[in-house]
C-alpha cells in the first residue's frame, strides 16, 4: 500500500499556476527523492501534502496519506494529522526554532498537543527522542535554548520535533542545504537510520543530485511545476531519458575544459599569517580573551594558477580572504602581491579583485550597472570610459546596453556575470572568487565555471577559488589548500589530495561529500 | 520599478493621496495667509467677540473678536515653520551621527553617540522646553530647539539601525576593495539606501513636531501672543468652553487633520517605498 | 542574568550622573547668578546677598553640585524660595497625584492596546482590522489636551457625569480620587494606546511570518495555538521598547493634561515655579522626572532579559 499518494496535483497561488499535474507516491520505509532547481515547485509540493500553503493557494487533484484524502479534510483533522502522522523538517535550522523556548518544551509540545499526557511524561519522552537524534541529555539538557546550539544541532532538534510521535511519513525540505559538508553527512545518516528503525516513508527534497541519489530509493525530477522524470536512484545515471535530467546530471558534475598554463613565478605570497580577534571581557575589568581565527598560514600562488581554498564555515577562510585583500590587519606574518606588501603598499591592491557569493547583496541597488562595474576605477583615481564598461560587459556575455539598467532587472546568474565584469574591468592579475558559484543553480553554475575558465585564458588571470564545495573545486582547481580551525592542514595538487589525502580532516571532508553515481 | 510605474502606484494608494491632499490644504492655507486672510488677525474688535460660526465669520470669532478662520490660516504658518525647522535640526545632526556610529560600529565613537542618544531620550521635549524657558523666558525659538533636540536621537538611531545591516553587504566590501574609505562609502552607498526610510520617518516626525508645538504653546512654553498659534488658541478657549465651544473645535480639528494627513502620507510612502511590499 | 543586571545597573547610574550634571549646568550655571535671576532686576543688593547666602551660591560650582546631589540622595531637595518650605515635601504632595495618573494611564494603554492589537493581527484584512487601523490612526493624530477639552465639554459640561476638574484629595476616598483622575487618564492613554495597538499588530504580523511558526503548525498546532504559544512572547520584544518610550511621553503628557483638569500635580507646580522663577523647584522636578524615565528604561531592559533568553546568557 502506498503511504503518500499524490495524483495529478495542480496548485495555483492568486491565480498563477505553480504546479501542473504532479503525481508522486511513496511506500512505507521508502526514501523518495525530489530533485529540482529553484522555482521548480518542489517545496510547494511538500507543503501541499501538509496543507500549509501560503494564503491565496488553490489545490486540485488528489493527495492521500495512509489512504485518507488530505484535500477534503477539515482544518481540525489536518491539525490532528500534522505532527502525528506526518512530520516535517525545514531548510533553515537557524530560524526554524522558537528562540524564546527551550528545546525540551519544543519537542515535548508535539507530544502534548496530540496525546493528553502529563507534562512530565512528555518531557521524558522528549529527552528520549532527542537522544535518538544524537543529542544526549548529558550534553544537551532539555532546558537549552536554540541559540546555545550549532546549526547541525538545531537541525537535530527540528528532526526530533518531527519524529517525536513516530509519524508514518517524514518530509524533509532541503534539510542539509544550510549545513557544512561533514554536518550534512551526519544529518543524512541520521535520517537514514530513523527511516530504517521506524519504517517511515521519507520524502527528501533537494537541489543536490548527489545528496538525493546517495540516500533515496526512487527519485522524481521536477522542473517548472511538473515531474519530468521518475527513476530508481541507483540506476538513474544509466536509465535517464529526459533531456532536462541529462542536462542536470551533466551540470552537476560539470568539468570545464581547461589547459594548465602555470608559470613558475609566484604572484601571491602568504607568509606565516595569524589573525586574532578580541572576544568580550569575561570579568568586569579583565583583559579581552582572544580567538585565533587564522593561525600561522603560509602558501603561495603562482601566476596563471587556479588554487582552491576549501574549508567549512568558521574555519577562518573569510578572515584570510579579507586579510589578503588588505581589509583586515594581521597580527603576525606578511602578505605580498607581486613582491609588494598589501598593507604597507596599498597601491599594489589594484592588481587584485574579488567576486562574492551573494548575487543579491553584492550590488548597491540604487546605482546603474555602468556605475557598479566601474567602481574599481576609484583605485586608479580616474573614471571608466564607456568603451571599458562595454568591453567588460561583453567579455562576460552581457550586452553593452545592460549598463543602463539597475541590478534588480537581472537574474542571479546574470548578476554573478556583472560581478565578474566589475572584477575584470581594471585588468587585475589575481581574482579572488569567494564562494562565487555557491548560491547558483547547477546549470547556471556550470555556465559561470566555463566563463571563468575562458576569461583566465583570455586575460591571463590567476584565481584563488574559495569554497566549501568539493565537487566544484575538483573541477576547476590546479592545486588545493584545505583549511581547518584556522590552519592550512593540507595542500597539494588537486588530484593528489583527492586521491591520497594525508590529513585526517581532509579524509573526513572527502568521505562526507556526497558523490554522484558513476 | 520605473518612475512612471511608481507614480501610478502612488496614485492608487488611498493613504498617500488623502494624506497629501490634507497636508497640502494646510500648506496652501499657510502660504495664502502670507498675502491675504479674510480678516486682519491683529485687529481686536470687541463688538464682534465670541460669535458663533456664520456666513460672515465661517469659523466664528474669539474673545477678542478675531476671525478664527484667519487665525487658523496664520497659525498654520507657525506650526509648519516650527515643525520644519525642528525636523531639519533633527535630521541635520542626527543623520550624520547615525552614519558615523554605523561606520565605526562597536568602537568608542559608536558607543559615545549611542549613550548620548539614550541620555537625550530621557529628556522629553517638554522637559527641555521647561528648562530653556526657565532660564531664557518663553518664545517660539524654545519650542523649535526643544523639539529639534528631541529629534536628533530619533534620526541618529534610525540611521544607525538601517545602516548597520548595509555595512555587512558584499557591495560595501567590494567598495572597500576598490579603496573607498568610510566617509565616501557612507555617502555613496549607505545614505542613498536609507533615504526612503528617512523620508518616511521625516514625515512622521513632522507630524509629531506639529503636535508638540501645539502642546508647548498650549501650556505657554512656545509661541507667545499675539502671534496666532493653534495651541494658544486652544488654551484661550479653555475657560470659555461652556459658552463658546467653537473656539475649541476649529483649532483642534486643524491640528487633528494636519497630523492625520501627514501620518497617512507617511504610511503611504512607507508602503510605496518598501521594496518588500512593492515587489510582493 | 546577574551579569546583565549589573551591567544595566552600571549604565543606569552613569545616565543619572550625566543627567544631573546637565540639569545642574542648565539651571544653576547658565543663568549666571541664580539669586539675582530669581529676584528679578529690581531687587535690592542686600536681599540678593541674603539669598546667595541661603542658596550657598558663594561656594564654587562643583561644591554646589556635590551638595545638591548629596541632598538628592538623602531626600533633601533644598528649600523653595517662593513656598518657603522644603521642596521634598511639596514634591511628595504633588507626586501623589502625578504618579498615580501616569500609572493609571499606562495601565489603560496596555489593557486596551494588547487585546486590540492582537485582535487586528489575527483578523488581518477583516472589517475589524480595518476599523481598528482607522480608529488608531485618528487616535495617534489627536492632540491629547484637545481630546481632554472635548471630554470636559461632553462629560462635564453637557452630561455632568464628571466634574470639569480639580482633585478632591486621596482623603476624600479612593473612588472619588480615582474618578477625578479618570478623564485625565483616558485623555493621556488614547494616543499612546493607539500607537501601542499598532505596534502590537505589526509586531505580531511579523512574528507570524517567521519560520518557527511554520514549524509549530507542522507539529499540529492550530493557528490560534501557534499564536498563543509561540508568536505572542516573541512579538512582545519590540512592544516593550515602545512601552519604555511611552512612559516618558506619559509623564510629559501628564504635566500638560494636569493643566486642562486643574489637577494640583507636578505639572501645575512646575509651571507656577517657572513663572515665579523658583529655580530650586524647577531643578528638582525636572531631575525627578528624568530619574523616573531612566528607572523605567532600566526596568524595560530587565523585562527584555526576562522575555528573551538570548540576552540573559550573553557574556
Amino acid at each position: 500500500m502506498t503511504l503518500l499518494d499524490i495524483h495529478n496535483l495542480a496548485l495555483s497561488i492568486h491565480g498563477t499556476p505553480i504546479l501542473k499535474g504532479i503525481s508522486l507516491d511513496i511506500a512505507p520505509g521508502e526514501v523518495c527523492g525530489v530533485i529540482g532547481e529553484s522555482g521548480s515547485g518542489k517545496s510547494l509540493t511538500a507543503l501541499s501534502a501538509m496543507q500549509l500553503l501560503p494564503e491565496g493557494s488553490d489545490c486540485s487533484g488528489r493527495i492521500t496519506i495512509a489512504g485518507r484524502d488530505v484535500l477534503s479534510m477539515r482544518e481540525s483533522e489536518l491539525c490532528r494529522m500534522r505532527g502525528a502522522d506526518v512530520g516535517m523538517v525545514f531548510q533553515e535550522p537557524m530560524t526554524a526554532l522558537n528562540p524564546v523556548q527551550t528545546i525540551g518544551h519544543q519537542v515535548a509540545e508535539t507530544i502534548l498537543i496530540h496525546e493528553g499526557t502529563s507534562k512530565t511524561e512528555a518531557m521524558s519522552r522528549a529527552a528520549e527522542t532527542l537522544a535518538r537524534c544524537e543529542l544526549p541529555q548529558s550534553r544537551f539538557p532539555l532546558d537549552r535554548f536554540p541559540h546555545e546550539l550549532s546549526g547541525g544541532q538545531r537541525q537535530r532538534v527540528v528532526i526530533a520535533i518531527a519524529i517525536a510521535l513516530g509519524p508514518k511519513l517524514l518530509i524533509a525540505d532541503e534539510p542539509t542545504t544550510a549545513l557544512d559538508v561533514t554536518t550534512q553527512a551526519e544529518i543524512l545518516s541520521l535520517l537514514r537510520r530513523l527511516v530504517d528503525e521506524d519504517g517511515m516513508g521519507l520524502m527528501l527534497i533537494s537541489h543536490d543530485l548527489a545528496v538525493v541519489t546517495g540516500l533515496a530509493d526512487d527519485v522524481f525530477i521536477m522542473k517548472d511545476g511538473e515531474v519530468v522524470e521518475r527513476r530508481t536512484a541507483r540506476t538513474l545515471h544509466r536509465d535517464m531519458t529526459h533531456p532536462y535530467t541529462k542536462a542536470l546530471f551533466e551540470a552537476s558534475g560539470h568539468q570545464p575544459d581547461r589547459t594548465e598554463s602555470r608559470i613558475e613565478e609566484s604572484i601571491l605570497k602568504v607568509e606565516n599569517v595569524s589573525r586574532d580577534y578580541l572576544l568580550p571581557r569575561r570579568t568586569f575589568l579583565g583583559a579581552h580573551p582572544t580567538m585565533r581565527a587564522v593561525d600561522d598560514v603560509r602558501f603561495e600562488i603562482r601566476r596563471g594558477e587556479c588554487v582552491g581554498l576549501v574549508g567549512e564555515s568558521g574555519c577562518g577562510k573569510s578572515t584570510l580572504t579579507r586579510a589578503i585583500l588588505g581589509l583586515e590587519p594581521v597580527q603576525e606574518g606578511r602578505i605580498t602581491l607581486d613582491g609588494r606588501d598589501v598593507f604597507t603598499e596599498p597601491d599594489v591592491r589594484r592588481k587584485m579583485q574579488v567576486v562574492f557569493q551573494d548575487p543579491f547583496g553584492s550590488f548597491n541597488p540604487r546605482h546603474r550597472v555602468a556605475r557598479l562595474v566601474s567602481e574599481p576605477f576609484h583605485r586608479l583615481k580616474r573614471s571608466a570610459t564607456s568603451d571599458e564598461v562595454d568591453e567588460a560587459l561583453t567579455s562576460v556575455g552581457l550586452a553593452p546596453e545592460d549598463k543602463y539598467k539597475y541590478i534588480h532587472e537581472f537574474s542571479g546568474g546574470q548578476r554573478q556575470r556583472i560581478a565578474i565584469a566589475r572584477a575584470l574591468i581594471i585588468r587585475p592579475e589575481l581574482i579572488i572568487l569567494d564562494e562565487a558559484v555557491s548560491a547558483l543553480d547547477v546549470s547556471i553554475r556550470a555556465q559561470i565555471l566555463d566563463l571563468l575558465v575562458d576569461l583566465s585564458v583570455t586575460y591571463g588571470l590567476t584565481y584563488l577559488f574559495i569554497t566549501h564545495d568539493l565537487t566544484v573545486v575538483r573541477s576547476i582547481a590546479d592545486r588545493i589548500l584545505v583549511m581547518h580551525a584556522g590552519r592550512i592542514v593540507e595542500q597539494g595538487n588537486t588530484d593528489d589530495v583527492f586521491e591520497t589525502p594525508r590529513d585526517a580532516y581532509t579524509r573526513r571532508l572527502l568521505d562526507s561529500a556526497p558523490k554522484l553515481p558513476v | 520599478m520605473t518612475e512612471e510605474g511608481l507614480l501610478r502606484a502612488a496614485l492608487r494608494s488611498r493613504n498617500l493621496v488623502v494624506g497629501h491632499l490634507l497636508a497640502a490644504a494646510f500648506a496652501i492655507g499657510a502660504v495664502l495667509s502670507l498675502f491675504w486672510t479674510p480678516y486682519d488677525v491683529t485687529e481686536l474688535t470687541i463688538a464682534t467677540r465670541l460669535q458663533a460660526p456664520s456666513a460672515i465669520h465661517w469659523f466664528g470669532t474669539d474673545h477678542f473678536g478675531r476671525d478664527i478662520l484667519s487665525m487658523i490660516m496664520v497659525g498654520a504658518q507657525t506650526s509648519i515653520a516650527v515643525a520644519i525647522v525642528a525636523v531639519g535640526i533633527g535630521m541635520g545632526i542626527g543623520v550624520p551621527l547615525g552614519l558615523a556610529a554605523a561606520a565605526r560600529r562597536g568602537h568608542l565613537l559608536d558607543e559615545t553617540i549611542m549613550r548620548g542618544n539614550d541620555l537625550v531620550f530621557a529628556f522629553p521635549s517638554l522637559l527641555i522646553a521647561i528648562m530653556i524657558t526657565t532660564v531664557f523666558g518663553p518664545s517660539a525659538l524654545n519650542a523649535i530647539i526643544a523639539i529639534g533636540i528631541f529629534n536628533i536621537p530619533v534620526f541618529a538611531r534610525l540611521t544607525r539601525g538601517a545602516a548597520l545591516p548595509l555595512w555587512t553587504r558584499d557591495y560595501i566590501l567590494s567598495a572597500r576593495v576598490s579603496g573607498k574609505g568610510p566617509v565616501r562609502i557612507s555617502v555613496e552607498h549607505i545614505l542613498p539606501n536609507v533615504t526612503n526610510l528617512l523620508i518616511v520617518q521625516g514625515t512622521i516626525q513632522f507630524s509629531l513636531g506639529i503636535l508638540a508645538e501645539a502642546a508647548l504653546s498650549y501650556v505657554g512654553l512656545g509661541v507667545q501672543p499675539p502671534t496666532p498659534s493653534w495651541g494658544r488658541m486652544l488654551a484661550d478657549s479653555q475657560t470659555l468652553i461652556a459658552i463658546a465651544p467653537h473656539m475649541a473645535m476649529f483649532p483642534g480639528f486643524a491640528i487633528l487633520l494636519t497630523v492625520l494627513g501627514l501620518n497617512l502620507a507617511g504610511d503611504g510612502l512607507r508602503d510605496l517605498l518598501d521594496p518588500r511590499i512593492r515587489n510582493a | 542574568m546577574l551579569r546583565y543586571t549589573v551591567k544595566r545597573l552600571g549604565s543606569l547610574l552613569a545616565s543619572l550622573v550625566v543627567a544631573s550634571l546637565v540639569i545642574f549646568a542648565c539651571i544653576e550655571v547658565v543663568p549666571g547668578d541664580p539669586a539675582s535671576f530669581m529676584l528679578g532686576i529690581n531687587a535690592q543688593p542686600d536681599t540678593v546677598a541674603a539669598l546667595r547666602e541661603e542658596l550657598g551660591l558663594n561656594r564654587a560650582p562643583h561644591e554646589r553640585y556635590f551638595a545638591w546631589v548629596g541632598g538628592l540622595v538623602t531626600g533633601d531637595f533644598g528649600t523653595s524660595y517662593t513656598y518657603r518650605s522644603p521642596v521634598s515635601e511639596i514634591v511628595v504632595e504633588r507626586l501623589a497625584i502625578s504618579l498615580p495618573l501616569a500609572i493609571y494611564a499606562l495601565s489603560l494603554t496596555i489593557l486596551v492596546a494588547f487585546p486590540v492589537g492582537i485582535l487586528a493581527a489575527t483578523r488581518r484584512g477583516s472589517l475589524t482590522d480595518i476599523s481598528v487601523m482607522a480608529t488608531t490612526q485618528l487616535g495617534v493624530a489627536i492632540p491629547n489636551f484637545w481630546f481632554a477639552l472635548l471630554m470636559v465639554l461632553i462629560f462635564a459640561v453637557k452630561l455632568r457625569w464628571f466634574s470639569a476638574g480639580g482633585f478632591p484629595g486621596w482623603d476624600a476616598g479612593f473612588l472619588a480620587a480615582v474618578k477625578a483622575l479618570t478623564l485625565p487618564a483616558i485623555a493621556l492613554a488614547l494616543p499612546q494606546a493607539s500607537i501601542l495597538a499598532r505596534v502590537m499588530r505589526s509586531s505580531l504580523l511579523d512574528t507570524l511570518s517567521e519560520d518557527y511558526i511554520r514549524t509549530a503548525r507542522a507539529k499540529g498546532l492550530t493557528g490560534r495555538q501557534a499564536l498563543r504559544r509561540h508568536a505572542l512572547r516573541n512579538a512582545l520584544i519590540p512592544v516593550l521598547t515602545i512601552i519604555g518610550l511611552q512612559f516618558s511621553f506619559l509623564l510629559a503628557g501628564a504635566i500638560i493634561i494636569e493643566n486642562v483638569f486643574f489637577l494640583p500635580g507636578l505639572g501645575r507646580l512646575v509651571f507656577q515655579a517657572i513663572s515665579q522663577r523658583d529655580l530650586i523647584v524647577v531643578e528638582s522636578v525636572v531631575m525627578l522626572l528624568v530619574f523616573a524615565v531612566i528607572i523605567v528604561n532600566f526596568l524595560v531592559d530587565l523585562a527584555y532579559a526576562w522575555v528573551d533568553p538570548r540576552l540573559r546568557s550573553r557574556t
